[in-house]
């Protein structure tokens, strides 16, 4: 799905998944890895405020990847 | 001498539960679990299955070093000959769990591994060249037949007998190609497979072309303060109720919902309805799945220009790669139409 809304739309598509593999297989080409598999951009466990943060983070680090000039598949790993 | 087999499988198939012991780690067991009582059967007396080798989908997926290693280490512990794993059918997680337990044991312990997926399982691009694959039904209806493949191409690759090409063993090609002797030339084939195709009959080429699934990337945002940004998801997160009747697996259709007048996914205006995993995070707020709140609020902050007003969204999980990329192309179509710049597309 990734892929083609890329290649029909023609804009950057960032996707956000926890199995990086997964993400290399079907061609993503801008990758984010996430949290978990039940929340990829969420830290409920860790409670409202820890949660919002990390979402936050990773909402803008997929930001900066849309920015970001690549020629192939990369992964926007976390500081 | 009998052959030992160990057989991996998933929390599922062992009994402990579905989503909610997806984190359930690994551990083994003297003997057969669950589909291990079949394959025990189909083995007779030429094989035995010494042990079973347990771990949750979810633990393997999310932590997939340390779950390779210690399931490793719990195969290894029962000194098989053999290692057979699933059948995972179209699950997503389990493919990837089998073909990776399948290729690491084989690399670490020099033992034949088979496993049994559907060919649009995400498990067969990764493992197919590293593992044997037989070609499964994409859901546990075809448990039968995959048991049959495991345990016979299982049986032949522990004998070290050869093995036929993958389209007669019922196996995902592992693209090796093996030189023979034809009683016909090349320009005679090629006149027959010529004459076959005009004729409208089945014919088979000698030599497959790669399927790459791979386009060039785009061109960045130039500039993300006037950029507009739209949010889809195959998380399963759709209005209450799910109007449109989004399937929960296997899914055929998606959903576009307007948000311009929300701030935030609550428990009461959305719901997750996918059925691949554990959604109590998701009901408690749809937004640690498909992040509204956090994105109006760098809309607010000025960090993008707007957020594009409505949401795409789909179940992923055992949905077909053809109706998958149909979403994609309808829904990039749209995008495009509506002017968005830049697409964060969350999945589970």
């Amino acid at each position: 799905m990734t892929r083609e809304i890329e290649k029909a739309a023609g804009i950057p598509v960032v996707q956000i998944a926890t199995i990086v593999p997964i993400m290399l297989t079907v061609g993503s080409n801008r990758i984010v890895p996430g949290v978990a598999i039940p929340h990829p951009v969420g830290e409920p466990a860790k409670g409202p405020e820890a949660d919002r943060k990390a979402r936050r983070e990773l909402l803008l680090r997929a930001l900066g990847a849309m920015t970001t000039q690549i020629d192939e598949q990369t992964i926007f790993e976390g500081k | 001498m009998t052959i030992r087999v160990v057989h991996y499988i998933n929390q599922f198939y062992a009994g402990l539960g579905g989503e909610e012991a997806a984190n359930h780690l690994p551990e083994s067991r003297e003997g057969v679990v669950g589909p291990g009582m079949q394959l025990k059967a189909l083995f007779g007396d030429r094989a035995e299955i010494v042990g079973t080798v347990i771990c949750g989908d979810g633990y393997y997926g999310e932590h997939m070093e340390e779950a390779r290693a210690e399931c490793l280490k719990l195969i290894g512990a029962f000194k098989p000959d053999l290692l057979v794993a699933g059948p995972g059918f179209n699950a997503g997680r389990y493919g990837v769990a089998c073909g990776d337990v399948c290729a690491e044991a084989g690399k670490a312990l020099g033992i034949p591994t088979v496993t049994a997926l559907y060919p649009e399982n995400p498990g067969v691009e990764l493992y197919a060249k590293k593992t044997v694959v037989v070609q499964a039904a994409d859901s546990a209806r075809g448990m039968k037949a995959a048991l049959e493949g495991m345990a016979r191409v299982g049986l032949k690759l522990a004998a070290g007998e050869p093995m036929g090409p993958a389209r007669l063993e019922g196996t995902i090609s592992r693209g090796i190609r093996k030189n023979f002797f034809s009683t016909t030339n090349g320009a005679e084939r090629a006149v027959a497979m010529l004459l076959d195709k005009i004729a409208g009959k089945p014919f088979r080429t000698e030599y497959e072309m790669p399927v790459f699934n791979r386009i060039p990337p785009a061109a960045p945002i130039k500039d993300m303060k006037k950029a507009t940004i739209a949010l889809v998801s195959s998380g399963g997160i759709v209005p209450k109720g799910n109007p449109d009747h989004i399937r929960v697996s296997s899914a055929e259709t998606y959903g576009r919902y307007d948000i311009s007048n929300l701030d935030d996914l609550t428990p009461e205006t959305y719901e997750s309805v996918h059925g691949g995993y554990d959604r109590v995070w998701a009901s408690e707020d749809p937004d640690v799945v498909l992040p509204v709140d956090v994105m109006r609020e760098l809309e607010r902050e000025g960090v993008f220009a707007k957020l594009y007003d409505h949401i795409y969204t789909t179940t992923g999980t055992g949905t077909a790669v053809a109706h998958a990329e149909r979403f994609g192309r309808e829904i990039g179509a749209q995008l495009k139409e509506a002017g968005v710049d830049g697409v964060i597309l969350t999945s589970t």
